[in-house]
């Protein structure tokens, strides 16, 4: 046995600290591109949650109300909201346009007469609830699931790990039109909660739970590895109980990769709604979220493109920062995890 | 060029790179030549600069961040600057290189033919039919049981001592006439390290190649080294013969080197004699020798000025008299004598 | 190699046969509601009830409902509609498919050339201006909902641009058959393909990018630039090439998803009327079978594509032909 005169412990218990939360959180602070995502997202989440004030005190119009026999004055001039079609054959209706004013009709009417800038409000409002109770929801039941599956091993695993494949390779999107489909015509009852048809809840539940597979199964993985990890080994070793090991010891270190799923799965949450929403599975009318708002917009394509590129613009807005601010908080907590993330 | 003219010279060769840290020197201003036909041993810890070295011979420093300057003469043509074009006539073809670590060294997607033969083909213009012939020779030259068998496999299907092989048959390919490899039995078992040593060694009567072998295992030095350069913070701080060295070593750091290595006979000392401390961080050299602060002989002295190679065949980087020294030496070979 | 391919066979009947158990689950078993009532579709009369629970099994165990099920879909092939009234199900569902394959065949040929090109480029100028732009351009074909940028291309090329030169080319919105005219055929599904493929260009390009960076520090890349080969030949035949390895896993699982995804919302922006329009217009009037035909068939065709990709990626990657 060779001495060693600087002799280094054999075992190096290594816990989670708040050292490299602090280094994340200083490299956050220095990513401009991050904080520009932040701040959109800030405004976006500020300017939805004003709907009600802006329906009120700058549209003056019920966005959930058609309004097909109402009239607007646009600099000076009474216009009609909904005007004789003036393209094809002159059947039908075209709503007004956009007015570009602070004021009613900001960005027209939609077909039913109602104020598209005021309804883009309302849908974001939606969007956004949606995207994030989904988010929690999924995020809760596949760290339960991953952690359940990877702590406890046997039989416990082996079981769940199976479901977790089966839905794994269920396409995400055929399985939330399965469950729409079934849903969404009846109210559903869960234990002593009961979704009503229409309800926001229904898409929340069924987004929340399509994506649980994509991030149990890697958090299972992860616990797994952190399972054999060294300073596990020297905590089981030292006779700690299975619980301070899973508190103490694995917990914090998922965390910080539940942490780097959070905007990539609002934004993943952010399309699919919208895309449930456009195929009329989503949010149910009156309700409104961006997905919906597009989907009035596509009989008026041609003649008043703002009702259907309104909405998406505030999409790709919304999902770009998300997706910025997902890198960013990747780099800055887990670099070496692929730029997919789920 | 003459042919008594050293293979390579290199001169003043300097190896910085740019960090949140400064200016980290890993090479600090080294000069060496490699005769024809000669197996030069350059030992050192990790971190030492040795691997740097090579690289630096091999063009194969492309950190943006890395500065390489001084000269590298190969042949008489000046390695430093070369365009990456008339680079790539040289490398593989004049120059090759074998790496540490056998297990990472081939891409996993491609036969071990296939890999040859990429090379062959590179320098020189013949049929993809005759590169697999030629790849085919050469794993049996170096010593592959069933060299018809592993030209067709992959990496992941032979044992590192195999793919080491198939790494030396690759560098062997175009007949070098230089040779450098990195730590080239670090990664292998013992018995394996053996025999690639062996072939190392038959290299230069086969091929006629000169070969710098870089370790940090006197070992293996001792097996097939002509001459030693001993290595210590980016310097050389001793050269010399190998017997020379090995009989009596001039420096400090190598009598600690040597001090390092249990006897092979004789009564087990109760404790091998470590070098006492750490080597130096390259991003914070002592002023004066790098071996200073650790030196057991340490004088004011080696704290202020860089000490310079001293000597004629075998020469040493030490501000103490030769004389002391070799009195030292004498003391601190014994040691490795008996396990010659 | 045989034994290899064995086993992922295996896998595939199993991965199907806990695919059509989950979805038999979701349409017979969901708990709250009737299955005869969804099934029937709305306001259905009391016979037809009567005439779907007998059709379906739905008052014998759930083994043997999922049976009759399975037999219907695959077997005897006589599903019926209930909102079209005696529409055969599965034949509706064939012929589609051409249209669906169409579709999702030419978008994978743009994004795998667009995802190569945009990786390989930003993988070799890292760090630089090209680098950035590209990487800022693929992140914004990542946010973009491909509903919406269907709905944005039709604006563009149907009505705005229709007249320009650039765009008076593009036939109306429809299918047209291969077999038929295979000039329309293209004409009628570039503009689908560009729109489809945007996203996975995007998605790819970062992808590969990344898993190229990864590569060029590996040691075997040091060992090809040693050899003397040129940096094109190490960036491509020795970085890339081990690249493709992560690039082909996911594009089985992208291609195979795209039919359940992206290409339903294309065809339904575009009006192709593909396996997705056919879903979407049952999603309209609550076609029960219709749906649970398409999510099947559907999700069927995703793991056999995945299984085909298994395939490819024995062949790529030797490492993978050993079991397990």
């Amino acid at each position: 046995m060779v001495n060693v005169i600087a002799d280094q412990p054999a075992i190096s218990v290594r816990r989670a600290t708040d050292g490299p939360w602090r280094t994340a959180w200083r490299k956050l602070k220095g990513d401009r591109s991050a904080i520009s995502a932040f701040a959109v997202l800030v405004v976006v989440v500020i300017a939805s949650l004003a709907a009600p004030l802006y329906a009120r005190y700058v549209s003056g119009t019920d966005p959930f109300v058609t309004n097909l026999n109402g009239e607007v004055v646009v600099d000076g001039v009474t216009q009609p909201v909904l005007q004789p079609s003036t393209e094809g054959l002159g059947l039908g209706m075209t709503p007004i346009g956009p007015t570009w004013r602070i004021g009613p009709y900001l960005l027209g009417a939609d077909n039913q007469g109602r104020d598209v800038a005021a309804r883009l409000l309302y849908g974001g409002r939606d969007s956004l609830l949606i995207s994030g109770a989904a988010a929690a929801l999924c995020l809760v039941l596949a760290t339960f699931l991953g952690v359940v599956s990877g702590f406890f091993g046997g039989i416990v695993d082996i079981g769940l790990s199976r479901i977790l494949d089966v839905l794994w390779a269920f396409p995400i999107f055929l399985l939330a039109i399965s469950l729409s489909i079934v849903l969404i015509a009846q109210s559903i009852q869960i234990g002593p909660f009961e979704i009503r048809s229409g309800s926001l809840w229904l898409p929340v539940f069924i987004i929340g739970i399509v994506y649980v597979p994509y991030v149990a199964r890697p958090i299972r993985g992860h616990v797994l590895t952190l399972m054999h990890a060294e300073f596990v080994t020297a905590a089981i070793g030292l006779g700690a109980s299975p619980w301070r090991i899973l508190l103490r010891d694995i917990m914090p270190n998922v965390v910080t990769r539940i942490i780097v799923f959070v905007p990539l799965i609002l934004a993943l949450n952010m399309m699919t709604e919208s895309s449930l929403s456009f195929l009329s599975i989503g949010v149910q009318p009156p309700d409104a979220s961006w997905g919906t708002i597009i989907q009035d917009g596509q009989g008026l394509l041609y003649s008043r493109p703002v009702v259907a590129l309104a909405p998406g613009l505030a999409i790709v807005i919304t999902v770009l920062a998300l997706n910025i601010l997902g890198d960013s908080v990747r780099d800055a907590l887990d670099p070496k995890s692929s730029p997919r993330g789920v | 060029m003459s042919a008594d003219a050293p293979l390579l010279v290199v001169k003043d060769l300097t190896v910085s790179f740019r960090s949140d840290e400064g200016l980290v020197r890993a090479v600090g201003g080294v000069s060496f030549a490699v005769e024809q036909r000669e197996i030069i041993g350059v030992v050192g810890e990790s971190g030492s600069g040795k691997s740097q070295t090579l690289l630096a011979i091999m063009g194969l420093i492309d950190s943006p961040n890395a500065i390489v300057s001084g000269s590298i003469r190969f042949m008489g043509q000046e390695l430093i600057g070369l365009s990456r074009r008339a680079l790539d006539a040289i490398r593989g073809r004049q120059i090759a290189m074998i790496f540490q670590d056998p297990m990472s060294a081939l891409t996993p997607v491609h036969t071990i033919g296939n890999q040859i033969g990429e090379q062959v083909r590179a320098h020189e213009k013949v049929s993809a039919k005759a590169a697999r012939a030629r790849a085919v020779q050469l794993l049996d030259a170096v010593g592959i049981a069933n060299p018809d068998r592993v030209v067709d496999s992959y990496p992941h299907q032979l044992s590192g001592g195999m793919r080491q092989r198939a790494v030396i048959a690759m560098a062997l390919s175009c007949n070098p006439a230089l040779l450098v490899a990195d730590e080239p039995t670090t990664a292998l078992d013992v018995t394996v390290q053996a025999q690639i040593l062996e072939l190392i060694g038959r290299l230069r009567d086969q091929f006629g190649s000169a070969v710098i072998l870089v370790t940090h295992d006197l070992g293996v030095v001792a097996e097939v080294a002509d001459r030693v350069l001993v290595m210590y913070g980016g310097r050389f701080v001793e050269e010399g013969g190998k017997s020379s060295v090995f009989r009596a070593p001039l420096h400090p750091y190598t009598w600690g080197l040597f001090g390092s290595i249990p006897p092979m006979e004789g009564p087990r000392p109760a404790r091998l004699a470590a070098i006492p401390g750490i080597p130096p961080s390259l991003s914070n050299l002592p002023k004066g020798c790098a071996f200073g602060p650790r030196c057991a002989f340490r004088h004011d002295a080696c704290l202020v000025q860089l000490p310079i190679m001293q000597g004629e065949s075998h020469r040493a980087a030490c501000v103490l008299p030769e004389a002391t020294r070799r009195q030292f030496a004498v003391q601190k070979a014994g040691g490795v004598e008996m396990q010659r | 190699m045989v034994a290899a391919l064995g086993f992922r066979l295996g896998q595939m009947v199993l991965v199907m046969f806990g695919i059509s158990v989950v979805a038999f689950l979701i349409f017979f078993a969901t708990p709250g509601a009737d299955p005869s009532a969804r099934i029937a579709g709305r306001n259905a009369s009391q016979e037809t009830l009567i005439q779907v629970r007998h059709d379906f099994g739905l008052d014998r165990p759930l083994p043997v409902q999922y049976g009759l099920m399975m037999n219907r879909l695959f077997v005897s092939r006589d599903l019926t509609s209930f909102v079209n009234r005696g529409q055969r199900v599965i034949p509706t569902v064939i012929s589609a498919i051409p249209v669906t394959l169409s579709l999702v065949g030419g978008a994978a040929v743009l994004w795998v050339l667009g995802g190569l090109i945009v990786g390989v480029i930003a993988g070799a100028t890292r760090g630089t201006f090209v680098d950035r732009a590209l990487m800022i351009l693929s992140l914004v074909g990542v946010s973009i909902p491909v509903f919406w940028l269907g709905e944005v291309a039709n604006l563009l090329t149907q009505s705005r641009w229709h007249d320009s030169w650039l765009f008076s080319w593009v036939p109306p919105l429809g299918y047209i058959p291969l077999t038929e005219n295979p000039w329309g055929w293209f004409k009628a599904l570039v503009i689908p393909w560009f729109t489809l493929a945007t996203l996975y260009v995007g998605l790819y390009g970062r992808v590969l990018r990344a898993s190229l960076i990864e590569m060029m520090q590996e040691d075997f890349i040091r060992t090809a630039r040693a050899k003397g080969i040129g940096e094109r030949r190490v960036l491509l035949h020795h970085g890339l090439r081990t690249s493709l390895v992560a690039f082909v896993t996911m594009f089985g699982l992208d291609f195979g998803a795209l039919v359940g995804g992206g290409a339903l919302l294309t065809e339904v922006v575009f009006g192709l009327q593909g396996v997705g329009k056919l879903t979407y217009e049952a999603l309209q009037t609550l076609d029960l079978p219709m749906i649970l035909a398409t999510v099947i068939y559907a999700a069927f065709f995703v793991v056999m594509a995945n299984f085909i990709v298994d395939v490819v990626f024995v062949i790529i990657d030797p490492r993978a032909r050993n079991v397990g």
